[in-house]
Parts: structure tokens; sequence; C-alpha cells
């Protein structure tokens, strides 16, 4: 019984209550990922699971037995940035810092998303490829607040990094 | 208040006042900031340039610390009850069962609580932190619906958050003032703001107005904020012997040190608070009742103790901005020229705090009137403490002051913007003092030409995209200049040649440790990576509040002060060998690494080759900022003019925000891309306070209804357009770095631009904030 957390296997937790964040936070000390109200509503402790994305205060660690679960420490190796982390820097795309781990592991999931072909609310066309908009990324980033005010790096940020990719 | 405080209050104002009528008649070379900073007339240092933030790589990984992610060995979690009635006592509560619970540790109550000193009430005096002057946990009193009555501490928070809800307490209701119009019923009091009346009278402005040929006069509501910072308030408590350390989010960590040793009666040096990351504050993130609450827990327990507020909890124990009703009466001649300027009214507060929302600030120096009637007042209300929230009294304040302005332009057929600039005074209207820089002008100018504002058409309602109305608004915005006292720097030059530039200041996303950086390099004349900051720890000499956008103002003047310290101290070990030797402290500047002489920089010597020569491992300075004596000299405000462009849906009264600029007049902009982000940040918290933000306060009982995200609305990624912001990049002779505060100013303005421009597409006038999708239907 055990969890892939960045490539390593991590053994489930005794308390069923627990939920994946606090494993992540409080039992791995992997505090990169942030809880930012712990029901579902701010999207700051964003991770992968087999590439999806979720919200991980709303799951149940013992719920991911078997799952890969990628987090922000995961997305690159030691000091190395991974290009959308980079890109963050680059336009500024956050101020305190804290919703930021979630934006970017939201984004990446977002991206695969988009590369499956799954419309969002401001698609015109349910059935045809998604062609990520500015409105589009915001559409779709939608459920991670920032409350600094950092959404236009951030959106500038994505759209250099992974939706120019999926033009490509 | 009480009397004394009261008495207290009053002696201060009558300092104040009598220093603010000696200063402007001293000399300017008396005064800081009469001789320009050198800082402003470099060109080819580092300030001006685009830098990114030097914390962004630990950012972005999620490798920066915050205060709940400190782990302590033997640390247990804290989980708070609270109180479910405005006012009365705890009439019983039963712990049993928790203390019973698998993994509980303590159950703290006001039964058990270890006995503490009241914190004193922010203001009270230069080192007074606390919320409000009320006993924390250390009665039966009930004062808010919502204060902490039980602290359970459990080995996990899991256990902590179970065992907290098997506390059963009752309570004996009292009766209690809880809805607005009972409030008002009770009497209003005169607002008091630093110790002096929120209140300013010039000429008979009721005369002035009723005989004026074009007038308005309305009145404005704005409801209650929380801050809603993505990180929630949280600490991370342990005593070491007699020593306390708190790992806190906090914007003062100085004056919570202080505050926090007198609740415990321990000195000053017993407490050391350390904030290197706060995850957003906008004025929320102070001290509140749960770092005491964590710290007496701690004491109880014996252990190191988590104490992480739910969101809920920030709701219940943090406070936000205040509601405020307000009337703006303006009465003008034909021409448009003020004749009279009325803007009064009411924000409620409680018995046991002072922020009356000062919503006439803004007002005092935006405009040239003959009359001035100005005035806030404030009713009691049983509640949570409210407290500063980004640009207090301005945010809100600029909402009613310029829908007003936009409604007498509507009254007088005249552009909005010509009658702002037909209105721009020479001085300072209320104080008569000069303005140290004041460009809004050219701000609306360049403002306008870039928004394209002259596409506009002044007749509402005529701009048509199928069923969504388009509109164009604008507005100004304002925030004083303040630098507050206290403001220490201390410099450790090492033999390497590399600079510690360290400052008892804080990170919360504005880009403080970069821009110290960057001006501390400037300033000594090394390059960036040879300087690194220190901050966000009480231990730090001096203190500064991360509050009315002062910190880099405060941080720029402390380190001038440091920066000469070191220099002094150079020039003595440089001793007789050195090319120095002989000059003086006035001769000699930082440049390239070194000292030279100012007007002969060939006569030079390295930082490098003095502490060589003198055989000097470090060279550590630390001095005091001087006095903010320029605030009592001049007139000193940031500027905005702001454009809108909204499209309000003709069916369902929905309006999108499509297109905004903000042009600032905020004196030398230091870093252009951290400042662009605290504009558009101000920006997207204004465009939230016009739209959607309300936080929801059951009159019926005094408990706040919407204590989530959920249900509390912030502008999420689709209501946030491409937000423009340019800027004049003039620089004010009389501060630091000729720099003015950048992190309020975004937000003031923003609303009454929304709403002039709803105004513009529909004709509807709304001026009850938030603008929902109903109140433009009706």
């Amino acid at each position: 019984m055990s969890i892939l957390i960045n490539g390593s296997a991590v053994a489930l937790p005794d308390d069923p209550r627990v939920s994946l964040l606090d494993l992540l936070r409080e039992g791995l000390h992997l505090a990169g990922t942030k809880k930012g109200c712990n029901q579902g509503a701010c999207g700051a402790c964003t991770v992968l699971v087999d590439g999806e994305r979720i919200v991980s205060c709303l799951a149940l660690a013992v719920q991911y037995d078997g799952r890969q679960v990628t987090t922000i420490e995961g997305l690159a190796e030691g000091d190395a940035l991974h290009p959308l982390q980079q890109a963050f820097i680059d336009h500024d795309g956050f101020q305190c810092g804290y919703c930021t781990p979630g934006q970017i592991c939201s984004a990446i999931g977002m991206a695969a998303e988009a590369k499956r072909g799954v419309p969002s609310h401001v698609s015109a066309d349910l059935t045809a490829d998604v062609t990520l908009t500015r409105e589009e990324l915001q559409e779709r980033m939608s459920g991670n607040l920032c409350r600094c005010g950092a959404h236009n790096g951030i959106i500038d940020a994505i759209r250099e990094t992974v939706a120019a990719e999926m033009a490509a | 208040m009480s009397i004394v405080d009261t008495v207290k209050e009053t002696a201060q104002g009558l300092v104040q006042g009598a220093m603010s009528k000696l200063v402007p008649l001293a000399p300017d070379s008396w005064v800081p900031g009469g001789v320009p900073d050198p800082l402003i007339r470099q060109q080819h240092g580092l300030i001006g340039t685009s830098v990114s933030r030097l914390d962004g790589p630990l950012k972005v990984r999620g490798a920066a610390t915050f205060a709940a992610e400190f782990p302590l060995e033997g640390m247990v979690y804290a989980a708070l009850a609270y109180a479910t009635i405005p006012r009365g006592r705890i009439a019983a509560i039963d712990t049993a069962a928790a203390e019973a619970a698998p993994g509980v540790v303590a159950v703290m109550t006001h039964l058990n609580a270890p006995r503490m000193n009241p914190p004193a009430v922010f203001g009270s005096s230069p080192t007074a932190a606390g919320p409000a002057d009320l006993p924390v946990m250390q009665d039966d009193r009930v004062h808010w619906n919502g204060q902490p009555i039980a602290v359970v501490l459990a080995e996990t928070q899991e256990q902590a958050d179970h065992a907290k809800s098997l506390i059963v307490a009752s309570h004996a209701a009292e009766p209690s003032t809880t809805s607005l119009a009972a409030a008002k019923a009770e009497g209003p009091q005169q607002g008091l703001f630093m110790g002096q009346p929120l209140l300013n009278q010039i000429g008979d402005a009721d005369a002035m107005l009723a005989a004026a040929p074009h007038k308005v006069d309305h009145v404005y509501r704005t409801p209650r904020h929380n801050h809603n910072a993505i990180e929630p308030h949280a600490a991370t408590i342990a005593w070491v012997g007699d020593e306390l350390v708190v790992h806190d989010a906090t914007q003062l960590v100085t004056a919570e040190a202080q505050t926090i040793a007198d609740v415990f009666d321990l000195k000053a040096a017993q407490v050391r608070v350390t904030s290197p990351f706060v995850g957003g504050g906008f004025g929320g993130k102070c001290l509140w009742d749960h770092q005491i609450l964590g710290a007496a827990a701690a004491k109880l327990a014996g252990r190191p103790v988590r104490i992480a507020l739910s969101r809920e909890g920030v709701y219940r124990v943090v406070g936000g901005r205040t509601l405020t009703e307000q009337r703006v009466a303006i009465g003008a001649d034909a021409d448009g020229r003020f004749k009279a300027l009325v803007h009064t009214g009411i924000a409620a507060m409680t018995p046991h705090n002072n922020m009356p929302e000062p919503f006439i600030l803004g007002t005092r120096g935006g405009y040239a009137a003959d009359s001035f009637k100005l005035s806030v007042e404030t009713v009691t209300m049983n509640m949570l403490a409210n407290t500063f929230m980004r640009a207090p009294g301005e945010a809100v304040g600029t909402f009613a002051l310029e829908s007003a302005i936009d409604e007498l332009a509507v009254e007088l057929d005249m552009d909005p913007i010509a009658l702002r600039i037909r209105n721009e005074p020479d001085k300072d209207p209320t104080t008569g003092l000069p303005f140290s820089s004041r460009h809004i002008v050219e701000a609306w100018r360049s403002g306008a030409e870039r928004f394209g504002w002259n596409d506009r058409t002044a007749e509402p309602g005529t701009r048509r995209d199928g069923e969504w109305l388009i509109g164009m608004g604008c507005a100004t915005g304002t925030y004083p200049y303040y630098r507050m006292p206290g403001a220490a720097a201390r410099i450790t030059l090492r033999r390497d040649g590399h600079a510690l530039v360290e400052i008892a200041a804080h990170e919360m996303g504005m880009g403080t440790s970069t821009t110290t950086a960057m001006v501390a390099a400037d300033r000594l004349g090394l390059p960036l990576e040879r300087v690194s900051v220190g901050y966000g720890d009480s231990i730090i000499p001096g203190a500064i509040l991360a509050g009315g956008s002062q910190q880099t103002a405060a941080i720029g003047a402390a380190v001038i002060a440091a920066h000469h310290a070191l220099v002094a101290e150079l020039l003595k070990l440089a001793g007789n060998d050195s090319p120095l030797a002989g000059l003086s402290l006035d001769e000699v500047g930082s440049e390239d690494g070194g000292l030279a002489k100012l007007d002969d920089p060939l006569r030079r010597e390295s930082y490098v080759s003095i502490l060589d020569r003198a055989q000097r491992e470090s060279v550590v300075v630390s001095e005091e900022a001087s006095q903010p004596l320029e605030l009592m000299h001049w007139s000193m405000h940031s500027h905005s003019a702001l454009f809108c462009e909204v499209r309000v849906n003709a069916v369902t009264g929905e309006t999108r925000v499509s297109r905004f600029l903000g042009a600032f007049d905020c004196g030398r902009i230091l870093n252009p891309k951290t400042a662009r982000s605290q504009f558009r940040g101000g920006i997207v918290m204004g465009l939230g306070m016009a739209l959607m933000e309300e936080t929801q306060f059951d009159e019926r009982n005094g408990r706040i209804m919407n204590p989530s995200l959920a249900e509390y609305q912030v502008p999420v990624h689709l209501d946030v357009p491409e937000i423009d912001v340019i800027w004049t990049d003039i620089a004010d002779p009389h501060t630091p770095m000729g720099a003015h505060g950048v992190g309020e100013i975004g937000i003031t303005g923003v609303a009454a631009a929304v709403a002039n421009a709803i105004y513009n597409a529909t004709g509807k006038r709304v001026r009850d904030l938030p603008i929902t999708l109903d109140k433009v239907l009706i």
C-alpha cells in the first residue's frame, strides 16, 4: 500500500482522515503544495495525479494507493527550473508566491486537458480541437485564485510556454 | 475608547498639530528631503531597471518557507472553537470529551489559560500592535460572534479538529448592537485618526453649496471587505526556556515582538518574531489573537505549537475593512469650479479598537474648492475589530468622491477629465502646504491619449455590441506618501567586498527584498550580486511597518543613514596611507566598489583594499533613519489617472471589464517589473471591490455569513483583463530615491472608474458597492 510521490514510494497514512495535502505538507514536509482554504475553493493545493490536476485538500490520501503524484517539488531536479517555472519569473507571474505552486501545477494539467480536446465553458465548438487563446487560458485557470493580482503575468507565462508548445 | 485614551490621543494630536505648524517655517536645509538624494541624479545604476525577483526561484519551486512550514521537534497542532453570540459571557464550557479524545494534549479555555496582560492596541504607542485592547481568553466575556473560546492541542491537525467538535459551550447573551440602524440610533462619535479629529471645515460649505448654481448631493455605501490573502494566518511557536520564538506571517515583526513581550511580562529581547515570507498581507497580517493564543497554549502544554487558522478561522479572528456610508455634495459654478466640497459620513467600529476608516484623507488634498466640510464619524457595533485593508480610507473614499465628480460632470455637461483638471489645486487645499511632487495632469493627458478616451460618447447607453452595452469611465486615485519614524538599517561590509544589508522589514510580495538590494547596491556602488538583504526578523535593529505604502521610503532613508555611518567608519579605517587620506565625509561618495572623492573620482580606494590594509574581516554599522519631517513640510501623495471600459449585459446586468489603464504619478519607479505588478495587483483588488466583494454580516447576531473563498467572491483569471500601466517617472526631490509608495495607490479610484463606466454604458448610477447584477437591472 503506497503512493508514488515524485517517483518515491510513500506509505499510506494510518489515519484515513489525512488528506493528500496534509500527507504532503505535514507527513513528508513537501510544503511546496499550499493550503489556502482546505475546501477546494482556491486551487493553491493543486497537484498532478497520473498527469491530471486535482485539489489535494479534497483528496483522502488513502484513496491514492498505487497512483503517481507529482508536486511542485517534482517538476525539475534540484535547482533546475521547469520552463513554466522560469516563465513565471520572467513575466512576474506572482508576488507573494503562495498560490504559485498551485498555479504552475494547474497549468501543466490544464495543457494536458486541452491536448486531449477537453472543451471549456468558453469553447465555442465542443468537439473541435482546443486552441488555447487568452480567454481559454483565463477560463481554464479560474479555479486557481491569486489575491496579489498577478493574473496578467500568470497568463503571459502560460501562453509563452505550455500554450505555445501546444500550438507548435 | 475610554476617556483616558481620548485625552492621550488629544494630547498627541496637540503636539503633532504644534509641530506641523512650526516645521513649514524652517528652511529647507533643516529638513530631510530638503537636499535631493544623490541617487535621483544617478542614471546608470540599477534603479529604474527591471530586475526579476531575487526570491523568484525559491517561490516557483515551492521552496520558500512560510509560517506554517517550520517543522519543530515535538510540535502539536492547534484548533480553535468560537463563540456564537455577539456579546455576553460563556455560561458553561464542557471540554471533557475533547480532552479524552485520541491525541489531545491539552484544551485551553479562559479557565486554565496562563495569566496575560491585554495587548496594547495599535496606535496607542509606537510599539503597540494589538488588534483591540481586549484581554485574550482571560475571562468569560464574549465581545464578538466568532471570538475564540477554546484552543485544542493535539498530535495531529485531524485529531485537534475532531476534538474541537466535541466541546460543548453555552452562552449567556447580553444586549448587543449588530445592525447599522441600531448603531446609528445610538449616536455617532467624531472619528480620531493618528490622534487628530477626522474633521476639516474651511468656509461655510453648507451655504456655498446651497448657493451654487450646479450641484450634486448623494450618499454612497461600501460594505465590509476581507483581505483574503491566499495564505491563511498561521504561526509556529516555541518557548525555549524563558524565550519565545514565533515564526509568523506578519507585517510588523518588531512591534509584534514588543507587544507579545508585554502580554507575557517579558523583555522585548526575549521574544523573537521571524517572518521571512508572507503569503499576502494587504493590511491583514498583523497581530491578532491567534499568535497570543498559540504562545499561551505552548506555555500551558510545554510543547511547540502550530496554530494555522482555517479559512473560516481567518474570518472569525482577523478583522477586515469596515462598512461606510458617505455623503458627497459638490457645488460648482458654471465653469465647473468647486465652490463647496462636502464629504461626510460614518464608519462602523467596535468599542475596543480605533480604526475609523478615514475615507476623507484623499479628499483633503484632491481638489481645490472655495469651502470644505469633511468629516468621518464612527458608530459602534459589537463585532470583530475592523482594521486596515489596502488603502484604508482612500479605497472607499475615492469611490464616493470620484463617483460624485462624474455625476457633477454629467450635470455640467462637461468632460469628467476636464472637470478634474479645472479643479486641480496649486497647493494642498486644506493644509496650505506646497505639494512635493504632483503631476496628475500629465498622467491624465498621457493616459487619455493611450486609452483612446476621445472615442467615448458622453451620452450613456449609446454604444452597443449585440446584447452588450459598452461604456468608458475614469477616476483619480490618490494615496499619501508616508514615512514612519523608527526605521533603521545595519550594513555589514565584508573584506571580500560583499555587503549584507539588514532591515526589520517584510516581503509580502511587493518585491521589497529585491528592490532593497537594488537600492543598496546603487547606494554602496556595488553590483547586485555582491549585496544580500536580511529582513523579516525582530532581532534586526529598528522597526519598519509594512503598511501605509511606506516600507520602501523607510528602508531608503535608513540605508542612507547607515551608508553615511559606513563611509565615516571606512574613512577612519583608511588612515594616512590611503589615497582618501585627509578627505572629509562630505567630500567622498561610494562608487564602483569603493570610496572616491566626489569631484576627483580618480582619487579612490576600494572597500576590499581599505579592509585589507586595516586587517579587518568586516565593518558593521547600524543607524536610524532621520525623522520624517518632510511630511510636515510638504503635502506628499501618489496619484493616478484611471481609465476603464466595461461591457454590461443588457439582459442579465452582468458587468465585464474589457479594458483598464492606470496612469500613475508616483515619483521615480525603482523596479518597473515589480512596481507594475503592485499597480496591477491593486487594480485587480479594486475590480473585486467594484463588482463582487462583500463580507456578509448577519445583522441579527453579528456573525459573518460567508467565511469562505467559495462565498466571498474575489476576481478570478477570467475577470481580469489585460491591465495597461504607465507612469510619469518624475522623481520627487524630497524623498529617498525620489520614490513614492506604490502598494496601495493601485486600488484607489478603481471602483469609481468602474461605476462611472457602467453609468456611461447603461445610464444606471449605482452608489452602493459591490455593483452586482441585480443593482444594474433595477
